[in-house]
């Protein structure tokens, strides 16, 4: 039984002439908390969405609990374990705040479109669990007291955590965490921080981070990789990192 | 869970009440038989906007082409009482099942058009379905269908009007019904929350068109003969006009937008020189001071001023 | 030689009659290049300009060319009229209640159009009697040499106009990115309600034309060339003005082959069928690029 979780290798991603993402390899193991970091454009998001299956790779192979996910569809991927939020946030806007945890459930639920539309056999059970597990969730992010209100009227940064709420409604195994304190004060990052630590032992996760900001993927993570024009050129310990003169050229923009 | 089991009972409480107070008029021949033509109609309507809504309002999959599913349940219902003497419910449902299967035919190239690009192939579905009918001689060809038997009555229409009432506010409140809300919503973020959003779109066009074909049955039954031109995309613009007016997004909007374009199109019919330009301006006027229709989002169920009847269960 | 000589006729139908959808998508195409709307009454600006040449040539006893001027302008300034009171207050509107009000316009031009000139089909004046020329048997009559000629003349000066004018690269910049076009100090304001003025200047010389070409205008004339035009622009490419050209052109010739050579009912059903196939195959048309959406 392989340790690893994720693995990519030898993954690119050619846009029209243009490689996004080149040569990348690296893993995950399970209940690790690793971060992806680099400057704008680097490639980021790029690696979330070939990990996502939003994009497909041009070349490589990406194994998830031990089997190819290249080639599945997003839902697909997702039903194997994999969740994510996103950059720019995507939220249900028009829709209630426990809606939109309520829909990330959906795979889970188990009833048929004749349970649906005549109200019989388990809707009615699973309905109330699923509203159940849906409040739980909300209340960890502070959110249970907006449950009604619509996604769009929330705050910026209960927007955020409502990302990461509906993201571990669909059960993940890995969630990916795109810039998730993107645009948040100090204080509300810290907050933030504690929260994942906290959800990665509650629910027994493996999570991928990426952001922008180093000192907060220095503080939480266990072992960061690097990447700069597509490629990655560093990981190891938020120690290594720290010291890595490729990181400071990086970063800095200076000589090594 | 509790509270939703007992505003349906409510609900069909009051149809029942209803259904009881029109069929009284009707019987008692209070009514003129143009108004209960009319009555029929609307009620056909609030069928086709309220599936019509299921798929442009709920799923956010921008159709056009809703009168070409009615046309194939009109001419697979008439062909079956008319011509092989089946009963009025076989026909109905072999409406459905045709339009339904046509639905999903049409729905799996076609969903995976965006937003205009899929309005404007939907219209040309629609089109291309009722050249087609127009060209077999079997079903008449230009000039129509000929001696349909009247099996159209008032209680026919609303029961299964209920039935589509009810089959598509369940749909809705479901796992699968919020599968659609979150392709209307984001399809990317549906995508990445598990939701299969190929197979969503078309179960949502898949259910809208039976139940359009449903309500063609319903609609060539009330008359003695239906021609291809009943079908235009006219018509699917009329439908889209009442999903829109009464609010893209509440069942209870396109029950209103349904009564009231029938009746101001039956209203004005005595001055038909002036129906459409008054028509038109109402749309127009509308777009400018209500464009999210006369309900929003809004239900019946979740007013404030019905909030004595209808149980806060809220959350269904 | 039966065969090719009627093969070369029905082009040559099929270039006059796709002339006509041509001019027509320039106009459906620029419009929804520059506000994104599917303008379901760009079909009926069109039947008002040809009513605006019958009159002129009825009524007022002008000949054709002064007809067409007359049409042209005064259609222009109704398509101008038509955007600032209906489609400007939904500028910032979700698209459906614009398409919605698209509809509305429609119906109002369409029904007021009949309340003023009766619903009943005009006759529209023969203007060339039978002048003809035959090229090794194939006939070209004077309509189609007219239709011809004038669409040529029009699309080299929108041509000029789009590429060489300061009005029309501020068009090109606001069809390519309104807001930011806005930043660079264009009007945009200004820029759509010239394109409408252009757009339905140029639908209403297709009514006029088509009034010569078949002889008969009616208040609903305009409903299937609007659909089919948008077809047309749909194939070229949306947004695209060759491609609007390129395909009303295909739309012709395969709507004249189709009523050759199968049957005139399914005329309608194959510029339909086009449609499909093209948002199949190729939803961006023939000359559109492939945009992805950014996650």
């Amino acid at each position: 039984m392989a340790k690893e979780l994720l693995k990519a290798t030898d993954v690119s991603e050619v846009f029209g002439g243009l490689k996004a993402v080149s040569d990348f390899n690296f893993h995950i193991d399970k209940g690790e908390l690793v971060g992806l970091i680099g400057p704008n454009g680097a490639g980021k998001t790029t690696a979330f969405n070939l990990i996502t299956g939003v994009y497909q790779p041009t070349t490589g192979e990406i194994h998830f609990d031990g089997k190819s996910i290249v080639g599945l569809k997003p839902y697909q991927i997702t039903q194997r374990g994999i969740a994510r939020t996103f950059q720019n946030i995507r939220l249900f806007s028009e829709l209630t705040v426990l809606e939109n945890v309520k829909i990330a459930f959906h795979f889970h639920v188990k009833y048929g479109l004749l349970e649906s539309v005549f109200r019989m056999g388990r809707y009615f059970s699973e309905e109330e669990k699923i509203e159940e597990e849906a409040l739980k969730l909300l209340k960890i992010f502070h959110l249970e007291d907006k449950a009604d209100e619509l996604a769009k009227n929330l705050p910026y940064g209960a927007q955020r955590r409502l990302e990461i709420a509906r993201a571990l409604a669909a059960k993940p195994k890995l969630l990916l965490l795109d810039e998730p304190a993107a645009g948040m004060n100090p204080q509300e990052t810290k907050e933030l921080m504690e929260m994942i630590s906290w959800i990665r032992k509650e629910f027994g996760l493996t999570i991928l981070l990426i952001e922008h900001d180093m000192s907060l993927v220095m503080g939480i993570c266990e072992r960061i990789y690097v990447l700069e024009y597509g490629m990655i050129i560093a990981q190891g310990t938020p120690d290594v990192i720290k010291n890595d003169p490729e990181v400071i050229r990086a970063y800095l923009g200076g000589e090594a | 869970m509790k509270y939703l089991r007992k505003n349906d009972f409510i609900m069909i409480g009051f149809a029942v009440v209803l259904f009881a107070v029109l069929q009284g008029l009707i019987a008692g021949r209070i009514l003129s038989s143009f108004w209960q033509l009319n009555l029929l109609i609307v009620g056909i309507n609030i069928i086709m906007a309220v599936s019509l809504n299921l798929i442009n309002g709920y799923t956010g999959q921008f159709s056009l082409g809703h009168a070409g599913f009615m046309a194939v349940g009109a001419y697979v219902g008439v062909v079956l009482t008319t011509n092989f003497h089946l009963p009025f419910l076989a026909a109905l449902a072999a409406g459905a099942v045709a339009a339904g299967i046509l639905g999903f035919l049409i729905g799996i190239p076609t969903l995976r058009l965006r937003g205009d690009y899929l309005a404007i192939a939907t219209l040309g579905l629609g089109e291309i379905i009722r050249i087609v009918i127009m060209n077999i001689d079997y079903v008449g060809g230009a000039a129509g269908f000929k001696g349909i038997p009247h099996h159209t009555t008032f209680a026919w229409v609303f029961f299964i009007m209920l039935f589509a009432l009810f089959f598509i506010k369940n749909f809705v409140n479901s796992n699968q019904g919020r599968a659609c809300l979150a392709i209307r919503e984001n399809e990317i973020a549906a995508e990445s929350m598990g939701v299969n959003t190929t197979k969503y779109k078309i179960m949502a066009f898949t259910i809208g068109a039976s139940f359009a074909g449903v309500a063609g049955v319903l609609f060539a039954h009330s008359f003695y003969l239906i021609s291809p031109n009943s079908f235009t995309f006219m018509q699917s613009f009329n439908y889209l006009i009442m999903v829109v007016m009464g609010g893209l997004g509440s069942i209870t909007g396109s029950i209103a937008g349904a009564f009231v374009v029938t009746f101001i199109s039956a209203a004005l019919a005595s001055w038909p020189e002036f129906r459409m330009i008054i028509y038109a301006l109402a749309l127009i006027l509308m777009m400018f001071y209500r464009p999210q229709g006369l309900f929003g989002y809004m239900e019946v169920t979740n007013m404030r001023i019905f909030r004595k009847i209808f149980k806060k269960g809220g959350r269904g | 030689m039966e065969v090719t000589h009627q093969v070369l006729q029905q082009l040559v139908n099929g270039i006059s009659l796709g002339s006509i959808y041509a001019l027509i998508a320039l106009g459906y195409t620029m419009i929804y290049g520059i506000i994104k709307l599917i303008n379901f009454a760009h079909g009926d600006i069109y039947m008002v300009g040809a009513y605006i040449g019958f009159f002129a040539i009825t009524q007022a006893h002008l000949s054709i060319v002064p007809a067409l001027i007359i049409s042209f302008v005064v259609t222009g300034i109704l398509g101008m009229v038509v955007e600032k009171l209906a489609y400007k207050p939904l500028r910032h509107a979700p698209r459906i209640s614009v398409l919605i009000t698209a509809i509305g316009v429609s119906f109002f031009l369409e029904y007021t159009s009949m309340y003023f000139v009766s619903p009943t089909p005009r006759t529209f004046p023969a203007i060339f009697g039978d002048v003809a020329i035959e090229i090794g048997g194939i006939v070209i009559n004077g309509q189609q040499m007219l239709i011809l000629g004038i669409t040529t003349i029009l699309m080299i000066v929108l041509t000029y106009i789009v590429h060489r004018t300061k009005t029309g690269k501020a068009m090109r910049a606001a069809s390519f990115d309104t807001e930011t076009a806005q930043l660079m100090g264009i009007d945009s304001d200004r820029i759509i309600s010239i394109t409408f003025g252009i757009g339905s200047a140029l639908a209403a010389v297709a009514g006029v034309l088509v009034g010569v070409y078949y002889n008969s205008i009616d208040p609903l004339m305009g409903i299937m060339p609007g659909l089919k035009a948008f077809v047309a622009a749909v194939l070229g490419g949306i947004g695209i003005l060759p491609g609007a050209v390129v395909g009303g052109l295909i739309l012709g010739i395969v709507e004249a082959f189709v009523s050759g050579f199968v049957s005139s009912t399914f005329r309608d059903a194959a510029a339909f069928a086009i449609l499909i196939l093209v948002l199949l195959f190729k939803p961006t048309g023939l000359f559109g690029k492939n945009t992805k959406e950014k996650v």
